[in-house]
């Protein structure tokens, strides 16, 4: 099977779907590039290329090009959703969500609520979280964590490149607001991806490796850490179940409580800041439901709550490193009450 | 002159194996073994099977204990008769040349890659292996399964003639158009496919609805073919297992996956995790429910079969062998008992619904049997 990088995965699954169905459009700045200029015609293809290619088969109706307006792409994405069309914009870095977060907050994800579900609003938002370009504070944050916490908003984070296509696919398809979330570190990541167009279905966490002794939970970039730690603890002879939720809105609670009820010992992995974070949440849930399958403290491995720092050396502390995750492990396992 | 030493290697099982892990070995250093016995045991991420002897001998050197973890071609063991001296086993192990990994990548670029072939306008994807003057074997998977069902049939099978494991349509990796999925439209599909490969004569071994489709096959032109071996087949009766049938359509997660997958065989145990995820990635794909809720609608509506061959393949005139697990959960047993009068049935022990996978070396050595040589 031919292996291809995110950045493929993604661009062959935006191609496929807008073949499928001519309401598929794509709308966000640069992601024909060049546009209203004399100048290259597809110059950008989004500022990583996932884009690229789109307007020469599909022409200027269904790329959009925009001004450098966030508010202006979600709000003409969300009303676009709501009469018809099924929009995927780009929110090229996730940290500026705030500048149209009412458009995803209050409007696309309520839509179906407020219209007594007379309403649909089939919008993807593609953007790209994580540190570790030095891109510093304001072009480096892992906000998924706000997506999730909104009722009526769905959100995706891919680890692979064979997830990120059916993930994609599946999300143009679903009939409510999704955010998509790509990791600016992992788009030349390679994975078998099949040809043909197909879905992976949202809730369903991806069981990345067998164990019996620690369950270990990651996402995005973070679950590459974690298996190089698991990897070490392998040769000490430490046997880690790794999951990938894959989607943490809805979140495959059931794959997660039966791998602590088997192991009793968890160690989650999140590369976004920890209060009020996937991690705990994941944490509270285990709490809840798990209590008394569990033989060790849980272990969080996050970012300090602190701004992703410019210094690539504090950066690269600030990020959870395969050492940390692997001491983080070490301990839960040894743990002896 | 000494008697020959030959080595015991990681076999290659399935198009993505790369190494395998001794779990744990059946003849201790020193026993002898006759042909067919079971020397050792290799689990790969996908499935745990045993290694039968080629030809009998001696177990004269252990090379990789239980826990080992060997690229393919990689030495396990060396075999000789008991007379050889330690010094030339010693020899022959200083001398053994590891296959380099990107060796093996490299062949497998040239040699053993799936290949699409264009019948009707629509695409079939095949695996070829070996060559030879014989007459080809053409392998023809079941229901919902691919070319990777033959795993353990096909490299066995493809030593000494061309070989030929085709994906259905709407299946693996052929296209997912199946029109009406029916008998008829399913074996045309695979009559055109063995003429585009410029195939005149074959040996023809189906598995389950691919046994059905093989002996129409052998019914339609019954000169083109050498020999039918049938396992598992569908058309012999009317029972068939629904909650299968209906629970491996709907299937879109893990567990209901893993659940229906438990029907196939003896031991649940051999359903990996690897292989549950193998078939979702199938399932996922776009068409694939549609196709199979088709040809489900075709074969076997309302939980029956609606082909019946049991007349029409006893008038065969070709070697025909039927093969069967005893313990097959899908389609019983006793639909090949049922026709043992009139022709050779084989019932496997401690074998389910895929007895040329819980059973492999049995069931190449009948296959092999038949087709000779």
């Amino acid at each position: 099977m031919p292996q291809k990088s995110i950045r493929q995965a993604l661009n062959e699954a935006l191609a496929q779907e807008m073949r499928r169905d001519p309401t598929v459009v794509v709308i966000g700045e640069d992601v024909a590039g060049g546009a209203a200029t004399e100048g290259q015609r597809d110059a950008y293809g989004g500022v990583l290329g996932v884009t690229k290619g789109l307007i020469g088969e599909f022409g200027e109706a269904r790329v959009i090009d925009t001004p450098i307006t966030e508010s202006a792409i979600m709000g003409a994405a969300a009303g676009a959703a709501v009469t018809g069309l099924r929009p995927v914009a780009e929110l090229m870095f996730s940290d500026f969500f705030g500048v149209c977060f009412d458009q995803i907050f209050n409007q696309a994800a309520k839509f179906r609520y407020m219209f007594g579900g007379k309403a649909k609003t089939p919008l993807v938002i593609r953007t790209m979280i994580g540190a570790g370009r030095s891109a510093a504070a304001q072009h480096s944050q892992s906000p998924y964590h706000i997506f999730t916490s909104v009722p009526g908003l769905k959100c995706v984070v891919p680890s692979n490149a064979y997830d990120a296509k059916g993930l994609l696919i599946r999300a143009i398809r679903d009939d409510d607001p999704v955010v998509f979330c790509e990791h600016k570190l992992m788009y030349d990541l390679r994975a078998e991806v099949p040809d043909e167009p197909y879905t992976i279905p949202f809730g369903e966490a991806n069981i990345v490796r067998d164990g019996d002794e620690v369950t270990v939970i990651a996402l995005s970039r973070m679950v590459h850490y974690a298996g190089e730690a698991i990897d070490t603890l392998a040769k000490e002879g430490i046997e880690c179940e790794l999951i990938d939720p894959r989607t943490t809105s809805p979140l495959d609670e059931d794959t997660i409580l039966e791998s602590v009820e088997r192991t009793g010992r968890l160690v989650i992995v999140d590369e976004a800041t920890p209060r009020c974070s996937i991690a705990t949440d994941i944490a509270a849930l285990v709490a809840d439901k798990a209590f008394a399958a569990l033989k060790a403290p849980v272990r969080r491995v996050t970012a300090p709550h602190t701004p992703v720092p410019f210094a690539p050396g504090l950066e690269k502390l600030y990020i959870p490193s395969p050492e940390r995750i692997a001491a983080a492990i070490r301990d839960v396992h040894g743990y002896a009450g | 002159m000494s008697a020959a030493v030959t080595a015991i290697t990681m076999p290659k099982w399935g198009l993505t194996m790369t190494e395998g892990t001794v779990v744990g070995w059946l003849k201790q250093q020193g026993q002898r073994f006759a042909e067919g016995e079971e020397i050792l045991e290799i689990e790969t991420p996908k499935i745990t099977n045993v290694v039968e002897a080629s030809s009998a001998g001696s177990l004269r050197r252990i090379v990789a204990p239980a826990g080992t973890t060997l690229p393919v071609g990689g030495l396990l063991a060396v075999v000789a008769a008991d007379e050889v001296p330690e010094a030339e086993i010693d020899a022959f192990v200083a001398g053994f040349a590891v296959p380099e990994p990107s060796a093996v990548a490299e062949s497998e670029a040239v040699g053993a890659r799936p290949q699409n072939v264009e019948v009707a306008g629509r695409r079939l994807r095949y695996l070829e292996l070996g060559e030879g003057s014989g007459a080809p074997v053409l392998l023809v998977h079941g229901f919902g399964a691919d070319l990777n069902t033959w795993m353990f049939t096909q490299p066995a099978m493809s030593a000494t003639r061309r070989t030929v494991a085709l994906d259905l349509p709407g299946h693996g990796g052929s296209a997912k158009e199946v029109g009406a999925g029916d008998p008829e439209g399913l074996t045309d599909a695979v009559n055109g496919a063995v003429s585009a490969l410029g195939i005149e004569r074959l040996h023809l071994v189906g598995h389950s609805m691919g046994g059905a489709i093989a002996a129409l096959v052998a019914l339609r032109q019954p000169e083109r073919v050498a020999s039918l071996t049938l396992i598992a087949s569908v058309g012999l009766g009317p029972e068939i297992n629904a909650s299968f049938i209906d629970g491996f359509v709907r299937a879109s997660r893990r567990r209901d996956a893993a659940e229906v997958l438990g029907f196939l065989v003896d031991d649940p145990a051999l359903v990996s995790r690897s292989m549950v995820e193998d078939v979702l990635r199938y399932k996922r794909l776009d068409g694939v429910t549609t196709a199979l809720t088709k040809i489900a609608e075709a074969w076997f509506a309302g939980g029956r079969q609606s082909l019946d061959l049991t007349g029409r393949i006893s008038a065969l005139t070709m070697p025909v062998q039927l093969i069967w697990g005893r313990n097959d959960r899908i389609i019983p047993a006793a639909h090949a008992e049922a026709v043992a009068t009139h022709l050779p049935v084989h019932i496997l022990d401690a074998a389910g619904h895929l007895p040329h996978m819980e059973k492999a070396g049995e069931v190449n050595r009948l296959i092999s049997q038949l087709i000779g040589g």
